[in-house]
């Protein structure tokens, strides 16, 4: 297979943090097609107890995708995207992303292995506020075609 | 009224739920993820490597699960897991219908701790496009 194992184990850290804005997570929150006032109206959010718009369960994508795929677009590793399907994903929440948050992700490349025709490459992203408050871990697996 | 653990029957089956996905669907979320793989807004491509029309980003339906997760136990701080397997692809064709995927569920267990176990099925096209889709949730 033409995807790097020499990447297994390789730990990518955000460049920066991720500031999150109600206005992110209303347009996510559109895109997904979800009217929920929970993740738009400050008010309806602290109505439910949140300290601000909170996010849907999948935003967390947005930080860590942005995260591993600089480690996925690495050249090093080899993968062609074009070829790439999502085969798994798995999120773990302390609590939901809220608007607000300043988070730092930080991407592992957990596992790559063969299925078949298909190499999957597995990554961990732990998503933690910059002061080290856990919120979010994300485990994502991709599928390069055969 | 607000859904409670006490309330919720382990073997209960949710409705199901249908939700839309057009090509301008998955424009809008490939601008609000992040994720612009070629596959998901070029049919010229996405033929190319073997694709039978472009396909929805397996986010987008996570993302249609997650929706009825929500929905049903009311507030997305509820939910502390969240995981899916992407079993088929959601084929978006360039037409006014677009696809649909329909989302069921199943009560499947109630854990200690107010946690619930949702198992859900996701549908596109008469085809299972989510399988080992679970969710678990704190209910107040």
């Amino acid at each position: 297979m033409a995807v790097n194992l020499d990447y297994i184990g390789r730990t990518f850290p955000a460049a920066e943090p991720y500031e999150v804005s109600r206005v992110k997570i209303a347009e996510f929150a559109d895109a997904i097609g979800d009217p929920s006032p929970l993740y738009r109206d400050r008010d309806a959010a602290r109505a439910a107890g949140h300290r601000d718009v909170i996010a849907p369960p999948t935003f967390g994508i947005v930080i860590s995708m942005a995260n591993s795929g600089q480690a996925l677009a690495d050249p090093g590793l080899g993968l062609n995207y074009a070829m790439v399907v999502h085969g798994e994903q798995r999120f773990t929440y302390a609590r939901p992303i809220t608007a607000g948050d300043v988070l730092i992700a930080t991407s592992t490349i957990s596992g790559i292995r063969t299925a078949g025709r298909n190499v999957l490459v597995s990554t961990t992203t732990d998503i933690q506020t910059v002061s080290g408050e856990h919120v979010c871990t994300a485990h994502s697996t991709l599928a390069e075609r055969g | 009224m607000k859904l409670t653990y006490a309330d919720v029957v382990a073997g209960t089956e949710i409705a199901a739920v249908s939700y839309p996905v057009s090509r301008l669907s998955l424009i809008k979320y490939a601008g609000a993820s992040g994720d612009f793989n070629v596959i998901h807004w070029n049919e010229r491509i996405a033929r190319s490597v073997g694709l039978p029309n472009v396909i929805a980003h397996g986010m987008f339906t996570m993302a249609q699960a997650g929706r009825f997760v929500t929905d049903w136990a009311g507030d997305a701080a509820t939910v502390l897991e969240f995981g899916v397997r992407f079993s088929a692809t959601v084929v978006v064709p360039d037409d006014d219908a677009g696809a649909t995927i329909e989302v069921s569920g199943v009560v499947e267990e109630k854990l200690d701790e107010n946690r619930v176990v949702l198992a859900l099925t996701a549908r596109s096209d008469g085809t299972k496009v989510l399988t080992r889709a679970r969710a678990v949730v704190r209910l107040p």
